[in-house]
């Protein structure tokens, strides 16, 4: 089991590499 | 953010998670913001692989009530694709899993709604409106559903 979210950055890859899985879009201003 | 375990494993599982950051991708947040009116963090969306929202997620939530969350967009997703009986499948997953939930009455409410778009007996209605006088009675989905009978 992943120990973290493994965030990407690209939202535009993200759904073209998706397949069966929805993409988690998150908007956030957390420290990084 | 999200360290809970049982977050992760679901998001790792049945999402691409991507995170657009208010001042380190300060463009990509700007441009997917207008696109999607997300106008406060954090904002959670759950798009499916046509670019279309599903479910909005405003403001932070503790981990149980952030998972039935996402557990309800997954369901709101099959519906859109029009698998009623998967989405009728993972309502009652949510409602069995997070009862104590604001996630809860809803799932009710579409449970009903799913099983009757896949069999397109009005029972299956009339069965939830039922469910509704025994439980989440004040929750705004009971008024919805107290049309059905």
């Amino acid at each position: 089991m992943a120990q973290q979210i493994q965030w990407g950055r690209d939202f535009d890859a993200a759904l073209e590499s998706a397949g069966d899985k929805l993409v988690l879009l998150d908007f956030s201003a957390a420290p990084m | 953010m999200y360290p809970d375990p049982r977050v992760v494993d679901f998001v790792t599982r049945h999402f691409k998670p991507v995170r657009v950051h208010v001042k380190e991708n300060a463009a990509d947040f700007k441009r997917l913001g207008e696109r999607f009116t997300a106008q406060w963090t954090p904002t959670t969306l759950i798009v499916d692989r046509t670019g279309t929202e599903r479910h909005r997620i405003e403001g932070f939530l503790p981990a149980q009530d952030f998972l039935s969350q996402l557990e309800l967009g997954v369901a709101k997703a099959a519906f859109a694709r029009k698998d009623y009986a998967s989405a009728e499948r993972l309502y009652r997953e949510v409602l069995e899993r997070y009862p104590e939930t604001d996630a809860a009455p809803e799932a009710q409410y579409w449970t009903g709604v799913s099983k009757y778009r896949a069999t397109n007996d009005a029972a299956a209605l009339k069965a939830t409106s039922e469910a509704f006088r025994q439980r989440y009675q004040d929750s705004t989905w009971a008024k919805k559903a107290s049309v059905w009978g």
